[in-house]
């Protein structure tokens, strides 16, 4: 059962984000997105990272996705084509991909994974929740941290950046004129 | 748990990922596609960490806690990126990035 949802899932990831890239079609290449995204929920599922697939479907599938289909439907028209790039970029790019990735997976395929013989430890909210407070050995109290304030600056930072300007004042020069 | 699925399968599957990211993002034009490659990338990533975590380090929660923070990262980035793109389309009116050559303004 759970190799058929693998196959099932590995197909989806490879075969969407394959047209996600190559998509004509802007939005329809957001839509692959999603879909990897999701199938990708799937596989933490799988994986028995019940929050972290949570975490996936609610932050990625739901707020990033929802963000680029937004920021897309602002900048550009629904039915627009790109002109394809030129077939030197396309091929010199895909050659430089396919090597990458035949690189990678002979060195997977060759090194002797070796698993530890301990008890796999159950992941539960509660545990989750206290490592990621905990000030010991095994927690996560400081990159919780750095990471929220991190959030609070990107948050700033987007405000910031994408208000529009006010009307030219002395001394602070605006991002635009109209 | 862990019946059948050899732990290569799930990194493969991420190398595959990876480097449709990298393709896209060597040949697009557009700055919101752009972006959408990276967070290809970026997924790729979190599929390794959290295999390599079930499959060599079950007795921790490294990996996991690692992709929890790679996601706060992309949906930071993410918005701020999409905050510059937006900004972008209201000065030059185009993505594209070919045509959007000039920092100074």
């Amino acid at each position: 059962m759970a190799s058929i949802m693998f196959i099932l899932f590995s197909a989806m990831i490879v075969i969407f984000s394959i047209l996600t890239v190559t998509s004509r079609k802007i939005l329809r290449a957001a839509v692959f997105l999603l879909f990897v995204l999701v199938s990708t929920s799937g596989l933490y599922f799988l994986l028995n990272y019940q929050f972290l697939a949570a975490v996936q479907l609610t932050l990625y599938a739901g707020g990033i996705v929802v963000l680029i289909i937004f920021s897309i439907l602002l900048t550009s028209h629904i039915s627009q084509k790109f002109e394809s790039s030129g077939w030197k970029k396309n091929i010199f790019s895909a050659i430089a991909a396919l090597t990458g990735a035949i690189l990678c997976v002979i060195t997977i395929l060759d090194y002797k994974f070796s698993a530890t013989s301990q008890a796999a430890q159950e992941v539960n909210m509660r545990l989750i929740g206290k490592s990621l407070l905990s000030v010991d050995y095994d927690g996560y109290v400081l990159p919780f941290e750095v990471i929220s304030v991190l959030l609070l600056a990107a948050m700033v930072a987007a405000i910031v950046i994408a208000k529009k300007g006010a009307p030219k004042t002395i001394g602070s020069p605006t991002l635009n004129q109209e | 748990m862990n019946s059948g699925i050899p732990i290569q399968y799930f990194l493969i599957l991420a190398t595959m990922m990876f480097f449709a990211g990298v393709y896209g993002f060597l040949t697009r034009r557009n700055l919101i596609t752009i972006l959408m490659s990276v967070e290809l990338i970026l997924n790729s990533v979190n599929i390794n960490f959290l295999a390599f975590n079930r499959y060599l380090y079950p007795h921790k929660l490294e990996g996991m806690f690692f992709s929890l923070f790679i996601i706060a990262v992309a949906a930071s980035e993410a918005a701020v990126a999409i905050a510059i793109i937006i900004n972008i389309y209201r000065r030059f009116t185009t993505i594209n990035v070919e045509d959007v050559n000039e920092m100074k303004y």
